[in-house]
């Protein structure tokens, strides 16, 4: 699936939905019937927006973020300096990998970014030699020596 | 480090492509993975709290929703000072993520990582400034990486 790269004209109540909801989804039994009360909406009105805006790729994800490391495995940020030629080629390869979490095309000498996450320690080791053997191209890994902030919450 | 077990594994898999958007969630997970709901809510609680789940809900794609310009502010400050620094910028309204991470020499001097969001490239540069007035004399070198096309986002897939 490609991914959405342009913004797209959001309706208030997907933005209110949105906004609301980056965080705090209930454990209750009925979770959607009581976030939706709370905007004022319809629980079928929040699932038919909720599948649509996944549809259109407006939310990549509707569920739990995971970190991790707190299950005993890492994150770990890499980057490799890959030829323009051959820029395709290595994306796929890179990006077959399951532990791929995330990537990202970026403007520099380095000019891939992606994030590995493994379940184990090893595992970061194991696809960075993977990346290396199947591409024939360093992979530098940037590991976080020390997280000062994260929150990842944007105002639609 | 928290030791999840076979069954909070399972709910892992089950769930890190999404919640069900069924009226009842917990339920059809438990039916999924035979357990009653009340367990599945029970689970996910603990996963919550000990920050296995770090929060749940909607994971929008800022370009979507206007944030084209995402930028990798990078900087090259003194490791003595780093710590402190690190935390000031964090604190920053318009950084979302702040690490301190190795550097590459010769090819990459910087050990200060922080990420900002914009509308637009112009809008990144000022946050990029804001960041650089923050740091002061502390920057040594520095540099910007703007996103020009996300490639993958899944986020984890645990395999099975």
């Amino acid at each position: 699936m490609t991914e959405r790269q342009a913004p797209v004209a959001l309706s208030d109540l997907d933005r209110n939905i949105i906004n609301a909801l980056q965080g705090g989804f209930p454990l209750t039994d009925t979770p959607y019937a009581d976030v939706a009360a709370t905007l004022g909406i319809s629980e079928a009105a929040l699932l038919d927006r909720l599948k649509e805006m996944l549809e259109t790729r407006v939310l990549t994800r509707f569920g739990p973020m995971f970190q991790v490391e707190r299950m005993g495995g890492r994150f770990v940020l890499a980057a490799m300096a890959v030829p323009e030629s051959r820029f395709e080629a290595v994306n796929a390869q890179v990006n077959a990998l399951p532990e791929v979490a995330h990537n990202y095309r970026r403007d520099h000498a380095f000019n891939m970014w992606f994030v590995l996450a493994t379940e184990t320690p090893g595992g970061i080791d194991a696809a960075i030699a993977r990346i290396e053997a199947e591409t024939e191209l360093p992979v530098y890994p940037f590991p976080k020596l020390k997280e000062y902030f994260v929150e990842m919450k944007l105002k639609a | 480090m928290e030791v999840i077990d076979s069954i909070d594994r399972a709910l892992i898999v089950a769930t890190q492509g999404g919640l069900p958007l069924v009226s009842r969630p917990y339920d059809a997970l438990g039916e999924t993975l035979g357990l009653p709901a009340s367990e599945v809510q029970a689970r996910m609680a603990r996963l919550l709290e000990t920050g296995v789940i770090r929060r749940m809900g909607a994971v929008p794609n800022h370009y979507a929703l206007g944030y084209v310009a995402n930028g990798m502010t990078v900087w090259d400050v003194d490791d003595a000072q780093i710590d402190a620094l690190g935390e000031a910028v964090g604190q920053m309204a318009c950084v979302t993520h702040c690490y301190k991470r190795p550097r590459h020499m010769p090819d990459w001097p910087y050990n200060l990582f922080a990420m900002v969001h914009g509308h637009d490239r112009a809008e990144v540069l000022a946050q990029a400034e804001q960041i650089a007035e923050r740091l002061g004399a502390a920057v040594r070198a520095r540099d910007v990486l703007f996103s020009s096309k996300i490639l993958k986002k899944t986020g984890l897939r645990l395999v099975g």
